[in-house]
């Protein structure tokens, strides 16, 4: 089944993707094992003419077995997860120093995306808005200011395995860094009105030299 | 007590007295129970309505949809197309040709048919059948007592339940259409007509769930007080039948989680009608999105659960009797009911891991999230080891009970997945969700339902429904259920979102257009399966074969009582022996023992 799942181009996405495969196989172990014993008893239990059922209440050590066992499993499971998702939502364990930071801020039915400009400073002359599309280079940090100008939006990029929603008058850190260049489409996943089907922007992941070039084109020196 | 006095009052009862302002809390729950039916075609209808447009995006409609010559060069050719002419011509603005014209159906009409599917199969069908319908019928008679302990409060319940629903049918036909905020109605989305264009719909929609949540009140406090004090004699707590100690903490729920999502709906009223900012932030300040979405979760969380505990109590019923065994571990599968409830109410905040909340609480939750699967795993265990060395009969209501069963399983594992912050990440609000909550909430409330009708209906009407009809149901919805959801999962992974009208719009998505027609034909299977179980049901209630007292030698209260149940329940209130589930005792003739039946030998129960 996760076969179906898009390539993976972020760094934190293989731990995403190795917590989404682990589960898979625990739950699907567990699916199997009960669905198995669930036709065994329905065999071997079935009801047959001068048969009596077993008069049994129940197992105080089945029942404090399987509360145990359950319990130590999904205790290890939400250990295993805390420090991955600190990693990628907690703005205090992002990487330092990024080297881009782009502002997105969603609206019916745009993704506007605001870059600093030279000076690193949104709000000057030198900003650049874009609309749909991102442009950050291969292998670097990127942080993103998102934000939205009417309704809840939600930055969705598949690829990259994130998503965040996107709400007024309020300014949400996330990062990434992609590892393979291309351009990849980039949903909002929150409902925000009648056109939000076919919301869509654009993240262009460029090569290092495709991006400087870019970058001149844009603020030539 | 007033023991007899009721038993003498039912022959001077008008038509309408008896079947339409009834205090009966049986014909109560009757009325809920075609209520909830009656509801559950409109939901399902518009599930089918959206279903199409995923699979064939901006394709009319099969049977009303113009044909492909009228919609490019006018000519009208079939009977739909002479409709559409004349709705074009006509002068007034007709509601098809704003929603869907050409039967084509329109994104915000799209946006409106999933918020007002959602709604009305949680608040309109589910709870009214499992809560309405199963706790007003079963209550009283399971218990051992004559009625519930307020009828006018009861009826009460019901006509407030009415009202709600005529509200919320009347918001379709209001300009501007009806709610399509999705069934959660984020603010600001919901809380200002100029995001969406919905203006009075959306304000039905929160006064009709204000009424409903008054309804659900006055029903919960009825059932919790007659739980605790009618009681007949000998029924301790811990000889209730597990379908009542799940009503009876479903009810506790209702009481305590429903103010809560009154008070969120007051305020959406007071931002949409008298310009305050509850939900919405301005420059000035003002309010706060999130606020919206922690008050309707901390109500919605325990909704879910109100949506599948009666569900875990009918399919143990259905389970015990039908392997003719005792409840394995009957004590722990009431406190993995105590702590299902409990834990209910804290774990609201996953519902909200991507929303902007701190990240620290996702993992706060996510440890909270984790733990409900270890009271779902005890029952499931139960449920196993009820089986165990059993003598099962695959009746129709134990293949319903079977189905709960397996799809809770799927449903609860799939839980898992969400329930981790770093996979939600990536699932949120794609329709992994849309499968899971339906593997919950169809695969297991609804078959609960199917199953809980068709075991108790020889009590509430005297007949059987017809077994043939009733396996063809089952068969067709199973097989169809699973076509229908288990693929959303697959679409899920692929990142497909929810409440997109379409897909196809995305490059990411293309892979899934096959899918997503396969899905929509099993949902028309599915869909049309459920007619042959309405047909049954009204059929059976005049032609049903003639049932006896206790068909299904069963040891609950309920089949103590005169078959069809008179005004007042029992001749003479029964008095309690011993335990709900004693099956095949050793030593005993028959391999059931009636709660009611005098002890002649030693007791058995553990009580």
């Amino acid at each position: 089944m996760l076969q179906w799942l898009p390539e993976n181009v972020s760094t934190f996405g293989q731990s995403v993707d190795s917590l989404f495969y682990g589960i898979y196989y625990l739950t699907l172990v567990v699916f199997i094992l009960v669905m198995g014993t669930l036709i065994v008893f329905l065999i071997k239990y079935r009801h047959q003419e001068g048969k009596r059922a077993d008069y049994i209440e129940g197992s105080t050590t089945l029942e404090i077995t399987w509360t145990a066992a359950t319990t130590v499993i999904v205790f290890g499971l939400a250990m295993l997860s805390y420090p991955q998702w600190n990693n990628i939502k907690s703005p205090t364990q992002f990487p330092e120093n990024p080297d881009v930071v782009v502002q997105v801020s969603g609206k019916q039915f745009n993704w506007d995306m605001t870059y600093p400009g030279p000076d690193n400073e949104f709000g000057t002359d030198d900003d650049l808005d874009l609309e749909n599309e991102l442009h950050v280079p291969i292998n670097a940090v990127v942080h993103i200011r998102l934000t939205a100008e009417d309704v809840i939006h939600s930055f969705f990029v598949p690829q990259l395995r994130l998503k965040q929603d996107a709400l007024p008058n309020r300014f949400i850190d996330v990062w990434f860094e992609a590892t393979k260049a291309g351009r990849y489409e980039i949903p909002c996943a929150e409902l925000c009105g009648f056109g939000h089907s076919g919301m869509l922007g654009y993240l262009n992941v460029h090569t290092q030299d495709d991006y400087d070039a870019w970058v001149q084109e844009r603020w030539p020196q | 007590m007033h023991d007899n006095e009721h038993a003498s009052h039912h022959h001077e009862e008008s038509f309408i007295s008896k079947y339409i302002f009834s205090l009966d809390h049986k014909t109560i729950g009757k009325q809920f129970l075609i209520y909830g039916l009656i509801m559950f075609f409109l939901g399902g209808g518009l599930a089918l309505l959206f279903r199409w447009q995923l699979a064939y995006p901006e394709k009319p409609l099969p049977i009303i949809g113009a044909s492909q010559q009228y919609m490019d060069e006018g000519e009208v050719v079939t009977g739909a197309d002479r409709m559409w002419e004349r709705i074009y011509e006509s002068e007034k603005e007709e509601w098809l040709e704003v929603n869907m014209p050409n039967g084509v159906v329109e994104p915000a009409f799209y946006n409106m048919l999933f918020t007002m599917h959602a709604t009305i199969m949680v608040f309109f069908v589910v709870v009214p059948i499992l809560v309405g319908a199963f706790g007003n019928f079963l209550i009283p008679l399971m218990i051992g007592t004559r009625d519930m302990a307020f009828p006018v409060l009861n009826m009460l319940s019901f006509w407030l339940a009415v009202v709600a629903a005529i509200v919320m049918t009347v918001g379709f036909f209001v300009p501007g259409g009806h709610a399509a905020a999705g069934w959660t109605g984020y603010a600001p989305l919901s809380s200002d007509a100029q995001w969406t264009g919905v203006d009075w719909g959306q304000n039905l929609w929160a006064i009709s769930l204000l009424i409903q949540g008054f309804s659900s009140l006055v029903g919960s406090i009825n059932y919790i007080t007659t739980i605790i004090n009618m009681r007949a004699p000998g029924m301790t707590f811990f000889r209730l039948p597990l379908v009542v100690w799940s009503l009876f903490i479903v009810a506790i729920l209702l009481l305590l989680a429903f103010p809560v999502l009154s008070s969120a709906l007051a305020l959406l009223i007071f931002d949409r009608l008298a310009g305050t900012t509850f939900f919405t932030a301005t420059a000035e300040g003002g309010g706060d999105p999130l606020l919206w979405q922690h008050l309707f979760w901390f109500f919605g969380h325990p909704e879910v659960y109100i949506l599948i505990l009666p569900g875990m109590g009918i399919a143990s019923e259905l389970i015990a009797v039908f392997s003719r065994k005792p409840i394995f571990g009957y004590r722990s599968m009431v406190y993995a009911m105590i702590s299902i409830a409990f834990l209910g109410w804290i774990v609201w905040g996953h519902h909200m891991f991507q929303s902007g909340m701190r990240p620290g609480l996702g993992s706060v939750f996510m440890t909270t999230t984790m733990l409900i699967a270890v009271p779902s795993a005890i029952k499931t265990f139960n449920w196993l080891g009820t089986m165990f060395r059993g003598a099962i009969k695959f009746t129709t209501p134990m293949l319903h009970g079977i189905a709960f069963v397996s799809m809770f399983v799927i449903g609860g594992l799939s839980g898992i997945y969400m329930a981790n912050t770093p996979v939600d990440i990536f699932i949120h609000d794609t329709y992994y969700i849309v499968a899971h909550i339906h593997y919950v909430v169809f695969g297991g409330s609804l078959f609960a339902i199917f199953g809980g009708i068709i075991f108790w209906f020889p009590k509430m009407y005297g007949r059987y429904m017809n077994d043939v009809l009733s396996k063809i149901h089952f068969w067709l919805t199973f097989v169809a259920f699973n076509c229908t959801f288990f693929p959303m999962h697959i679409l899920g992974v692929g990142g497909h979102m929810r409440r997109i009208s379409n897909p196809m719009q995305y490059e990411f998505l293309q892979g899934f257009e096959g899918m997503n027609i396969f899905i929509t034909m099993s949902a028309f299977t599915l869909g049309f399966a459920q007619l042959i179980l309405v047909f049954n049901f009204f059929w059976s209630i005049y032609r049903g074969k003639v049932a006896e007292q206790n068909p299904w030698q069963v040891t609950t209260l309920e089949w103590e009582a005169p078959t069809p149940v008179p005004h007042g329940n029992f001749g003479q209130i029964p008095t309690v022996y011993r335990g709900p589930y004693e099956y095949s005792v050793p030593g005993e003739e028959h391999d059931w023992t009636p709660q009611a039946q005098p002890e002649h030998a030693p007791a058995t129960s553990g009580d």
